[in-house]
């Protein structure tokens, strides 16, 4: 499958008292025409400011220090600031967490979803708005023909969203980067905007850079997925991998310690406590030295103090990945190599050692 | 569910609520005229055994955090009876009911609003067994508190600390310390870790877990993550637009829902399992607004079941099983 886009190295500083703070640190990651990224991450990782650095729309003070970020063969930081305009909304479009804050109360949804048809000269307003109204339908918003002339303040949480949805579709993306798209949402309204991602991204053949804290989200709607901590892509990998077989103790520890739903179904019953991972989200501003996760890491060796590891294809990743590829189902997502950023996988020099397991909760029946 | 052979299933009720009610009133226009109602908890009735945690789910505007508000009287009922250690909480005079608030306490969802950024975290501890005189000095309120925070897992030495000084999680844990001080009977714990980063509210949930079989504390758990609260919940109930639709023991609800609603909340959760066939009814439209329910089953018009009399009868929660409950024309019932 080939890549729409490409995330080189990139880094995302911020100033800071003493120096700076990375938000991003060197980060690389690809989104494949048609494919979906699921990026996961806890709050203050660097996972949103990353979703903005792709349109080169780092809030000040912020900058990108450097990196590549090549869409359909262009890099976008070879561009004039002029020149990457018409890839915002365009080519690639956002969606944003909170619906009701990214929405302006005095203009008409109709007109705001339009507004991106007219701006980039691809449309009249008249004829943009009747497209709103088609594309309001395509998000499965009832009765769109009248509600186009709605304000947002009018229309519920769940509404809002597909309008936003319908509004970064106006153009025609290759590439829809959805920052938190439902978390904002309840649980029922948020099965039903990821049920409508999914549809659209194979009906429009779009390509999903997902981000989110949510391994269930991911898990239903990714085909690979990336793991962001405090900064760094610690392991990325095709979804049914990382899930199966968790390579970072940090994912290992996040599959962990989510509670499954099927868990009263258990003979016996699971136990009531949890398993934890011990600690907290580090400060982007005062990270520890070596690996950001070794305070936290049940397996920590002494040079995961001392250095921070490169992520680098997981040594064994051959094997792995023709164990997953279900016959059924070949998964083209799988065909790119694994990849982990920890010493209990490889050297400093990547050379392979041996590999952990952790167990990963049963799969429960339903 | 978890814990076969617990206290919770025996002895009189802790907490009692009977047919509780809150109204809202609605105010629009240039002289806030009163122009309608909002029934944010329309007759609901449920207890809580000693002991036990009884989960309160439901989406946002089912009215579960105004019923544990309610609870906590730090808001008044519009109709309706709290029973609570058999004392009426409704007909208890102000500083009765101080004193029986010695029993009653809450963990709130947001460590960074719910605790007083000017007090050092030693005096947010202490301050209720100070309110309630607990202990004979300060110094031995101050040892308390030490031991308080060295219970909750934090250092003794960071009560002279300020709430800012600390992570969410550290501060759901101070939130926690002040909540078990006076050793309640009952915490209302309102969802407790949905402010929280994922990797830590395990720790947060695990430290509930062993304080309530530490203290034998009852918990009454608000929340909206099912996951959850089907592995620390002994019964769970299920709220829709101010009304309990189903309540039942936690593995009946989980293994046998009878509410389509409930099936609905069951089906939306997102699996953390690629290799699991998705298979979901997804409800049509959104929650109606509490201020202008709908007619007869107040789920019909999402309801992919409905048949004509949901559409005009209003259900009554009735037993379909030994403490299974569900407000259904449909459900099987004596």
């Amino acid at each position: 499958m080939t890549a729409l886009l490409e995330v080189d190295n990139l880094s995302i500083h911020f100033p800071a008292r003493n120096g700076v703070v990375r938000a991003a640190d060197g980060i690389s990651f690809r989104v494949d025409e048609g494919g979906t990224l699921g990026l996961v991450g806890e709050s203050g990782c660097g996972k949103s400011v990353t979703a903005l650095a792709l349109l080169r729309l780092v809030p000040e003070p912020g900058w990108i220090a450097g990196g590549r970020i090549v869409f359909r063969g262009t890099d976008l930081m070879t561009l004039r600031e002029k020149e990457v305009r018409p890839y915002r909304g365009r080519r690639i479009a956002l969606v944003f967490q909170e619906p009701a804050a990214a929405l302006n109360p005095v203009l008409s949804v109709g007109y705001q979803i339009a507004e991106g048809l007219i701006v980039h000269g691809m449309m009249k307003k008249k004829e943009a708005l009747a497209e709103a109204a088609r594309l309001m339908g395509q998000v499965r918003i009832p009765d769109a023909g009248r509600r186009v002339h709605e304000y947002p303040h009018q229309m519920s949480g769940g509404m809002r969203q597909r309008v936003m949805i319908a509004m970064a579709l106006a153009c025609r993306p290759a590439l829809l980067v959805a920052d938190e798209p439902t978390t904002a949402l309840d649980v029922t309204l948020q099965a039903e905007i990821l049920d409508l991602l999914r549809r659209l991204r194979d009906e429009l053949g779009l390509a999903l850079l997902l981000i989110s804290h949510n391994l269930g989200v991911i898990a239903e709607t990714a085909d690979r997925v990336a793991v962001m901590y405090a900064g760094r892509i610690v392991e990325e990998a095709p979804v049914r991998e990382i899930f199966r077989a968790p390579a970072h103790p940090y994912t290992a520890g996040l599959l962990r310690s989510m509670p499954r739903p099927g868990s009263s179904l258990v003979p016996g019953g699971a136990p009531r406590r949890l398993v934890a991972i011990e600690g907290s989200v580090p400060d982007l501003a005062d990270l520890p030295a070596g690996c950001a996760f070794h305070p936290r890491c049940a397996d920590v060796m002494p040079e995961c103090r001392a250095t921070a590891p490169t992520c680098r294809p997981l040594p064994d990743a051959a094997a792995t990945t023709a164990a997953a590829v279900s016959p059924a189902a070949p998964d083209a997502a799988s065909a790119a190599p694994r990849r982990v950023a920890c010493f209990l996988q490889h050297d400093a020099a990547g050379l392979p050692r041996a590999r952990p397991r952790w167990p990963t909760a049963p799969a429960v029946p339903r | 569910m978890s814990r076969p052979g617990s206290a919770a299933a025996a002895g009189p009720p802790l907490l009692e609520v009977r047919d509780l009610e809150k109204r809202f009133p609605i105010r629009r226009g240039l002289f806030a005229r009163v122009s309608g109602q909002v029934r944010a908890v329309d007759g609901v009735s449920f207890e809580v055994r000693p002991g036990e945690t009884l989960a309160l789910v439901g989406e946002s505007g089912s009215g579960k955090t105004t019923t544990g508000r309610l609870v906590l009287r730090l808001l008044e009922p519009s109709a309706g009876s709290i029973r609570f250690d058999g004392v009426d909480l409704m007909s208890l005079p102000e500083r009765a009911l101080r004193r029986m608030r010695r029993h009653l306490q809450v963990i709130f969802q947001d460590p960074y609003g719910s605790l007083n950024p000017r007090m050092t975290i030693g005096s947010i501890v202490r301050e209720p067994l100070d309110i309630h005189r607990i202990g004979g000095s300060r110094a031995e309120r101050d040892a308390m508190v030490e031991r308080l925070l060295e219970r909750v897992g934090l250092d003794a030495a960071m009560r002279r600390r300020y709430p800012h000084e600390f992570s969410g999680g550290q501060r759901q844990r101070i939130g926690v310390a002040r909540a078990i001080a006076l050793r309640p009977k009952l915490i209302v714990a309102d969802e407790p870790v949905s402010a929280l980063d994922v990797s830590v509210q395990a720790q947060v949930i695990n430290l509930m877990v062993d304080l309530q079989e530490e203290y034998g504390c009852a918990y009454l758990f608000i929340a909206h993550d099912l996951a959850l609260v089907e592995r620390i919940a002994d019964r769970v109930a299920v709220m829709y637009l101010g009304r309990i639709v189903e309540t039942a023991p936690t593995g009946d609800l989980f293994r046998n829902p009878l509410h389509p609603y409930t099936r609905a909340l069951l089906q939306a959760i997102p699996v953390p399992d690629p290799e699991r066939a998705r298979e979901r009814t997804v409800l049509a439209g959104d929650p109606p607004s509490p201020a202008e329910p709908p007619p007869g089953c107040r789920f019909h018009p999402r309801c992919p079941v409905a048949i004509d009399i949901c559409r005009r009868e209003d259900p009554v929660l009735r037993e379909a099983a030994p403490g299974h409950r569900a407000a259904c024309h449909l459900a099987p019932g004596k």
